[in-house]
This record gives structure tokens, C-alpha cells and sequence, in this order.
């Protein structure tokens, strides 16, 4: 009679309808292909519109920078697309602005990655453009010096946003001693210290074959992948230059670093150990993340902070696995005089989840949210086409995509409880306040640390 | 995208976490992209409309069994009663706290353990609501809007509670934003009576006087069938969206005819300038905002001229702007226009600029008033504007692409009085801009002088033991 009933219902018979919804089988069809030259790439074939995206990374990035140049790779990343073979800098936007294709590349800690997006009538040019990118880039003066220009002046912007301040102050406290410390974009002086030369090595040995993944989907047969793959990726050197970065074991002990900034809302950014990607027990900790403070208004952080008491409107937690290191980070911005408040709540729902765990509902909740909204992601041609290159990166199987729900519901109440104790250290956290007095709020936040519980450092 | 979906100045219920931690700097307003060869249409949808009012729009994509279902309502902030600033975006807020069916707090909870997400946004014209989920919960999450848009409940300690969330929710993206706050002040100036005037979010001494009163006041003023558009995108075809809605939001009564008739004669034109130093700042900027015409106010044609004009002047690295302030001039590091049409009153044109290091907000207006000057004087060519229409409808099967992008773009042009039509017949229209249209209207807007310029610069160093409220100052001062 009434809908409540039928929502009820709905809402709590949800396992095995999901189940049914989303059989074994995948959302999409995943072929491995390997050119004649033996450049592999991952496939998601669909001809339903005119479009292909083509989506790559070269492995190791920024923290392979060198530590008087970090910023390389991210400076290579604005200027492969200002320039290349006969086209200078406007010549070549030109030529993409003009077919509607899209190239982009871009630089992280652990990859440096590019993405192609074009109409099926314009990939030929699509293509040539990109192996033009790749294999002779120019780096030009004018554009050399423009680009420059820009990432100094975005580093003067991240300057006076408090978010990226807290951001980096807690990768700098940290990783003291690792690559991991690196700037994506650098610091004002190691970007004035790139030459032309710095850029051009890089292009000459940094993208390689030995270090490339490559994940593609729309408007392709396997056959003409294939022959893409050669005329894109076959002129790049064969094998790779990086020595392999050291794992990171960073000692969290529970220290709180205050960074004063005059502004009205203090912003936090916490965190200590997470799990890596290839940890038995990973999916046990993702479920658990979303549980405490990953899954928005599903989480205990946004049910305990914003929705109970209105101390803040974003709170949140993530797991954050690098390659070399693996991070469990969370973060709340909040006004001065209720900071200590929120970070009460925060630790003491740390405390309670490493204590007892979540509860039976809530594993099931999340997992019928998991494994149900995984479909959601696969949103859009490009959004398909990276996920084959993430998958690849993580190193997952090719299969991934048709056994990762059910690694899902595999999980058992008592492996999150398990890696609920493994992980979560509310002693521990990292702690990094930016704000007004945030000495003071730092020893606020760190007297929370002790209080209100047994652990303390 | 033809109709620019997403206007600055949206507010959303939730951030991403990954957004607001690994926040990259926010980049110009998206340049349109399109292209007519392919397609005659821009989209595969079609519309119908319910007895009660409800207009209706289907867009079917079946490459995953997945659907997206949007609520928008002809209603935003520029539709406040006067001094209840914010109401529009903290009712939107209050829209997830339940109805009779549904407790407090469990409409999320419910969408999310049926494997969607969900979240709503606010703008000056409209208020939208979506789920992202399965396609075979389409039916679910159909009836648990439908439900909301005629049953929502509040209690006091509810609404006092969010209005807390929401006063956070200011401080992140205002009050700790030096550009945000110098941005109020630029709207001010430049809308001087129009509500476009005020934020979004809301002015802090308004916002912090919201009760539950003005909530249910403003819900039963503007949410009805009638006056709001129901967008399914995804994998459902248009009968079973036709019999799901007829379901679900078929028997909600149409509510009294809707009037947004809101102030369109603006003060005599006046060029203000509003500077604002910051001790926060570190990098100075420079940015101009002139009053236009948009799809819904102006002569017939203009909006589709103001978006050639824009390709030209100011879009991407090949445009007249880029070429002369930041390639050749190095008088910028940044610079560019941008146009927003998708509104139920005026437009905005506008530029933007960076200064390079050596220069300043000065050197920037200087060089961005020459190029205006040089465009004035000597017009465009046919050549230009061939291409810049070539460009603009290059990728329009990107449009198609994403199902949810779609659903926002049609449904921002439906709730801001455009017609799907409309939105189909962009290709053509663009294809029917001329040289004469674009500089008639060129002439119009940057010849009117309804503008407002905002400068943002670091605080000079003597003035930096000042008091901790940022100095600005705002003036009509040249007046035309």
C-alpha cells in the first residue's frame, strides 16, 4: 500500500537481485592485442558511435625526476602537444583544434600517461599526430619558455590554496627520505633550472616501449589496433632507462605539523599505512574505507561530523596505493573553534571501527553498493578506455573486470574486522593542520589523539 | 557540448574527496564543440509531456545497463525572495531529509545500497537533482523522487543543523577563496539590481537567519510538476519511461502557473571596477564580465554569434587572445573569453588573463582592451568565422558519448526556457552565423558598456598589518 514498504524491501533484498543484474559475465568484453612488432594493448571494441579513444602510460614518473628538476616530467607533458616534426606550436593545435581531436599527456608520481580522443573520419590524423608527439617533439624556445611560465605561475595559485598546502605538507612529513617527497609540478626553482636538453633526453629514453601500457576502446577492430600500435608506439626506443624506486615503509608515530595561513576555515588533512593493491586483503580494507569515511553520505565520517552534528560539509577518507607505497589519507576543513570537535569525532570513529569493525549491515550495504555501482564507471568511451590502462598499471588480469565483484561479496565480516585492526592506527595518524593559530590547533588535534580512548603513543 | 552545461556558479551538495584534496587549478569554461556533418541531430531524444504538467525527455543508450535519472526544477537563486538569499540551494540540501516513506537521511543510503549515487546541484536558474544506477532500479529511484517532489518533511533541528553544513560549505568555497570572494563582488557590480546579484550559496547574514519556514515557503512556491523536467538517459526505452512516469509522477496535482518575470531593465550602462588585494594572494589575476544577450533574452541568432565570436576572440591556444598576450605579447600567461548563453535572463561574455610574471592586471586590460579595439576597427573575416564554425561543430558526436553529460546538457537548456528543438537545431544554427552577425553583436556588447572588471592582487606590503577583512573597492566610474 504504501511505497515505504516496497522501498523496505527493495532495499534490503538487494544481494542476490544484484546478482542477477550483473551476471559473471562483463560489462564489456576486454581483447588482448599484440601488434606484429609486439606492442601489446588492451581492447574494449564497440562500434556503436563513430569514436575511439586510445589511452597510454609509460611507467615511472615524477619520483624518477631528478631531484634538481623535479617538474620534468610534468613540463614534457605541457610541451609534447606545442610542437612536433614540421609543425611548430600553432601549426599543430591548429591541425587538433581543427579535426576535433583531443591529446592531452600528463605526469603523476608513478606514470607519465597521454590520452587521444578522435572521430573515426579523422583518426589518421589522429594517429600521425600522436607518433609526431612522441617521436619528435620539438621544444621550441617560445613554447619552451610559455610553458614554463604557466606551471610557475600555477605553483603561485597552489601557494594560496589551503587544500593543496595541506596536501603537500603531509607527503612532505611523510616521506622525508623518498622520491615520494617530489613535487608533480616541482618547486619554483627546479622548473627554472629544466633546459631544452633536460626535456629532450627525457623524450629520448622516457618514452620506451619496455615501459609502456596501453589501453584502447570505441570505433576499432583488433587488425587495425594492431597496425596503430606500429606506427604509433614502433619508433620509440625499446628498452627502458629508470632504475627501479626503493618502497617507501613511512613511519607514521602520531605527529601533527601545523601550517599557519590566515584563513577562516581551518583545513586537515590526516593519514597514516594503507594496504597495496595486490594484498590479499585489499578488497577488505576498500570495503572498509567506504564504510568509515569513503562512501559519502554511507560513511560514518559523514554521518558522525556533517549529517549529526554539522561540523563540517566535506569529510572523507580514501585509500591512496602508489607502487611503491600504499596510504590510507582522509581530510575535513571546519572552522577554527569546532576543529578540535570534528577531529574528536574522526579518531573516535577510527578507534570504534579498529576496535569492533563494521557491522553486519554495513558490510552488506557496501557491498551491494560496490558491487553495483561498479557498471557506473564505464560511463563514456574514454572512461573505458582507461580503465583497461589503470587495470594494466595496477597490473591486474585481463579478467579483472569479470571477477572483481565477485572478490567483492567474497569478503567476510571477519576479514574486515581483521584489517580494520591491521590498518587503522588513530594514535598514529599523520596529522596536518593549515589554518589560523594551527600551532594551536595542531596540539588541540593531537590531544585528541591520547583522549577518549586506550591507545596512545 | 552546444549548450554549455555546467555555468560557474553551481553549487553541489557533496564534493568529491579526490577534488578537494588533489585540486587542480580550474580550468576556463569548457569551449563548446560540435559538429554537423555526421548528424542532423545532436541527440537521440525525445519528449513528451504529462497532464499534470510534467515535460518529459528520454535519451536512450543501450551500450550498458545503466540509466540516469534527473529531476530538474525551473527554480535557483535568482528566483529568491529578497533577503533570503541561500534558500534555493539549503532547500536543495533538505530535499535528501526525508518524506513520510522515506526517514531522514535514507535517501542517499537507500540509492547507494541499490548500487547507485546520487546528489543534486544549485545554480542562479535552476535546482537538479540525479541518480546514477542499474537499469533495472530505474523504477525505484523514479518512485523515490516522484515522492519527494510532493512529500518532503522538515523538522527545526533538521534545517538549523544543514544550515550549519551549508555555513562550512561557504566558508570552503568563498570565505577561504580570495577569488571567490573577489567574484561576489564582481557580480554585484555587474547585475546591480538583477538577483543574478547575488551568490548562490548565499550571503553569510541572510544564510545564517534561514528557517524551516522559508524552506516549506519556497517548496510549495516552486516545486511542482509543472514546473520541473524529468530527463531519463540510459538504457530505457521511451515507453517504459512513459508508463514509469504516468506511474510515479502522474498523479502529483499541477501546481498554480509559474512566474519568473524578474527585473530585465538594468541601470543605465556604467563600467565598474571592483580591485581587491589579499594577503592570501600570491598570484595577481585579471578578469571582465559584460552584461549579453543569452538563448532566452536578444535578437534571434545573437547567442549563436557571441559563440563564434568567442571561438575566435578567446577559445584555446590558437585564438586571437592566446596568440597576442601570451605567445606573442608575453604580456600574459593565461588569457581568453568565454560566453555563457544557457540562462533565463541575460547572457555573459567575458575575458580573463593572467599576468606573466614581470607584468601586472594593468598591462593585461591594456592589451586585451587592444585586441577589442583592433576587432572593433577591423572586423573579422570570413575565413575566421568559416573556421571557428568548422571548430565549434567538429566533435558533435562527443555529445553523444557520455548519456549523463547529455541529460545536463539538455536539461539546462529546458530549464532555462529553451526548447529540445533548440538544442537539436544548434549545428544549423551555428552553420547560419555570418561575419555581419558577428561583429553587429560584437558591437553590442563590448560597445555597451554594462561591464564589471574584477582585479585581484596580492595585499602590498605596507598595507599588509591592516585589519584581516580584505580592502575592496567598488565604483561605477565610468559611467557611459
Amino acid at each position: 500500500m504504501s511505497i515505504r514498504t516496497t522501498l523496505r524491501a527493495a532495499a534490503t533484498g538487494l544481494g542476490l537481485l544484484l546478482v542477477a543484474v550483473w551476471p559473471a559475465q562483463a560489462i564489456v568484453e576486454v581483447q588482448r592485442v599484440v601488434s606484429d612488432q609486439g606492442i601489446e594493448a588492451w581492447l574494449a571494441e564497440d562500434h556503436t558511435l563513430p569514436i575511439i579513444s586510445l589511452q597510454f602510460a609509460f611507467r615511472g614518473g615524477s619520483a624518477q625526476d631528478p631531484q634538481e628538476r623535479q617538474g620534468l616530467a610534468n613540463m614534457v607533458s605541457g610541451l609534447l602537444d606545442e610542437g612536433a616534426g614540421e609543425l611548430d606550436s600553432f601549426a599543430f593545435q591548429s591541425r587538433l583544434q581543427d579535426l576535433a581531436i583531443d591529446l592531452r599527456f600528463s605526469a603523476s608520481l608513478d606514470s607519465f600517461s597521454g590520452s587521444l580522443r578522435t572521430i573515426s573520419d579523422n583518426r589518421e590524423d589522429a594517429y600521425e599526430l600522436l607518433h609526431l608527439a612522441l617521436t619528435q617533439p620539438r621544444f621550441d624556445d617560445e613554447p619552451v619558455e610559455r610553458i614554463r611560465s604557466q606551471i610557475l605561475t600555477g605553483l603561485r595559485f597552489d601557494a594560496q590554496d589551503a587544500n593543496k598546502v595541506a596536501s603537500e605538507a603531509w607527503f612532505e612529513a611523510a616521506f622525508p627520505d623518498h622520491p615520494y617527497r617530489k613535487r608533480v609540478q616541482g618547486t619554483a626553482e627546479s622548473v627554472q633550472a629544466i633546459t631544452a636538453a633536460d626535456l629532450r633526453d627525457f623524450a629520448a629514453t622516457r618514452l620506451n616501449r619496455e615501459d609502456l601500457v596501453v589501453g584502447v576502446a570505441g570505433d576499432i577492430t583488433p587488425d587495425e589496433l594492431k597496425q596503430v600500435l606500429d606506427r604509433v608506439f614502433g619508433g620509440l626506443p625499446q628498452s627502458s632507462p629508470l632504475a627501479k624506486v626503493p618502497d617507501a615503509s613511512p613511519d607514521f608515530t602520531g605527529r601533527t605539523v601545523a601550517v599557519e595561513m590566515d584563513i577562516p576555515q581551518t583545513v586537515a588533512v590526516f593519514g597514516h599505512g594503507g594496504i597495496p593493491r595486490d594484498d590479499p586483503d585489499f578488497y577488505a580494507a576498500y570495503i572498509l574505507n567506504y564504510i568509515l569515511g569513503g562512501g559519502g553520505f554511507s560513511s560514518r565520517l559523514m554521518e558522525e561530523v556533517r549529517e549529526e552534528r554539522g561540523l563540517a560539509y566535506s569529510v572523507y577518507s580514501y585509500l591512496y596505493t602508489l607502487d611503491h607505497a600504499a596510504l590510507m589519507i582522509g581530510g575535513v576543513a571546519t572552522q577554527r573553534a569546532r576543529f578540535e570537535t570534528s577531529m574528536e569525532v574522526i579518531r573516535e570513529e577510527w578507534r570504534k571501527m579498529a576496535a569492533a569493525g563494521p557491522t553486519e549491515g554495513e558490510l552488506a550495504d557496501a557491498k551491494t553498493y560496490l558491487t553495483g555501482a561498479f557498471p557506473l564507471r564505464f560511463s563514456s568511451t574514454p572512461a573505458i578506455a582507461g580503465i583497461l590502462l589503470s587495470m594494466q598499471l595496477d597490473e591486474l588480469p585481463i579478467d579483472h573486470l569479470e571477477t572483481r565483484n565477485a572478490q567483492v561479496e567474497a569478503v567476510t565480516i571477519d576479514d574486515v574486522k581483521r584489517v580494520a585492526q591491521r590498518l587503522l592506527q588513530p594514535q598514529n595518524l599523520l596529522v596536518v593542520v593549515v589554518g589560523k593559530a594551527a600551532e594551536e590547533a595542531a596540539k588541540d588535534a593531537a590531544g585528541t589523539a591520547a583522549g577518549g580512548g586506550s591507545a596512545s603513543n | 557540448m552546444p549548450f554549455p552545461a555546467f555555468p560557474t556558479g553551481t553549487v553541489p551538495r557533496a564534493a568529491s574527496a579526490l577534488l578537494l584534496t588533489l585540486a587542480v587549478a580550474t580550468a576556463a569554461p569548457a569551449a563548446a564543440r560540435a559538429e554537423a556533418a555526421v548528424l542532423d541531430q545532436v541527440f537521440d531524444a525525445h519528449e513528451f509531456t504529462l497532464d499534470n504538467g510534467l515535460q518529459v525527455v528520454v535519451i536512450p543508450d543501450h551500450r550498458a545497463p545503466v540509466v540516469t535519472q534527473m529531476v530538474w526544477y525551473k527554480v535557483g537563486a535568482a528566483d529568491e525572495p529578497p533577503g533570503k538569499s541561500g534558500i534555493a540551494h539549503l532547500f536543495e540540501h533538505l530535499m535528501f531529509k526525508g518524506t513520510e516513506e522515506i526517514p531522514p537521511g535514507e535517501f542517499s543510503k537507500i540509492v547507494a545500497r541499490n548500487g547507485g549515487s546520487d546528489n543534486a546541484f544549485t545554480a542562479a536558474d535552476y535546482t537538479a537533482y540525479f541518480q546514477n544506477i542499474a537499469a533495472d532500479r530505474l523504477d525505484l529511484v523514479m518512485r523515490m523522487e516522484a515522492d519527494r517532489m510532493a512529500n518532503t518533511r522538515l523538522d527545526e533541528q533538521t534545517v538549523l543543523t544543514e544550515r550549519d553544513v551549508v555555513m562550512e560549505e561557504r566558508l570552503s568555497r568563498v570565505a577561504n577563496e580570495p577569488s571567490a570572494l573577489l567574484g561576489e563582488r564582481v557580480d554585484l557590480a555587474l547585475w546591480t539590481v538583477h538577483p543574478y546579484r547575488n551568490p548562490v550559496i548565499g550571503w553569510e547574514h541572510e544564510l545564517a537567519t534561514l528557517s524551516r519556514d522559508d524552506a516549506i515557503a519556497f517548496y510549495r512556491q516552486w516545486y511542482a510538476p509543472n514546473n520541473a523536467v524529468l530527463i531519463v538517459a540510459g538504457d530505457a526505452t521511451v515507453e517504459q519511461v512513459r508508463q514509469l512516469a504516468q506511474q510515479h509522477y502522474g498523479s502529483i496535482p499541477r501546481g498554480p502557473d509559474f512566474n519568473r518575470e524578474r527585473v530585465r531593465d538594468l541601470p543605465p550602462p556604467a563600467d565598474s571596477r571592483v580591485v581587491m588585494q589579499h594577503p592570501r594572494v600570491s598570484q595577481a589575476s585579471w578578469s571582465r564580465q559584460y552584461v549579453a544577450p543569452s538563448y532566452a533574452l536578444g535578437e534571434p541568432g545573437e547567442a549563436y554569434a557571441l559563440q563564434v565570436l568567442s571561438e575566435i576572440l578567446g577559445s584555446g591556444s590558437t585564438s586571437r587572445l592566446y596568440q597576442e598576450l601570451v605567445v606573442k605579447g608575453r604580456v600574459a600567461v593565461a588569457a581568453g573569453s568565454f560566453y555563457r548563453a544557457t540562462a533565463v535572463d541575460f547572457g555573459t561574455f567575458g575575458f580573463y588573463g593572467t599576468p606573466a610574471a614581470d607584468r601586472t592586471p594593468e598591462d593585461v586590460e591594456a592589451a586585451i582592451d587592444a585586441e577589442v579595439e583592433r576587432l572593433l576597427t577591423d572586423g573579422v573575416t570570413a575565413e575566421e568565422v568559416e573556421l571557428a564554425k568548422q571548430r565549434l561543430k567538429a566533435g558533435l558526436v562527443y555529445a553523444r558519448d557520455s548519456s549523463q553529460s547529455a541529460a545536463r546538457t539538455i536539461g539546462a537548456a529546458l530549464a532555462t526556457g529553451s526548447t529540445l528543438d533548440d538544442v537539436q537545431a544548434w549545428p544549423r544554427r551555428i552553420a547560419e552565423v555570418t561575419p555581419e552577425q558577428v561583429m553587429q553583436v560584437a558591437r553590442k556588447v563590448l560597445r555597451g558598456s554594462q561591464s564589471a572588471t574584477g582585479v585581484l592582487l596580492p595585499q602590498a606590503p605596507a598595507a599588509a598589518a591592516g585589519g584581516t577583512v580584505p580592502p575592496a573597492t567598488a565604483a561605477g566610474d565610468r559611467a557611459g
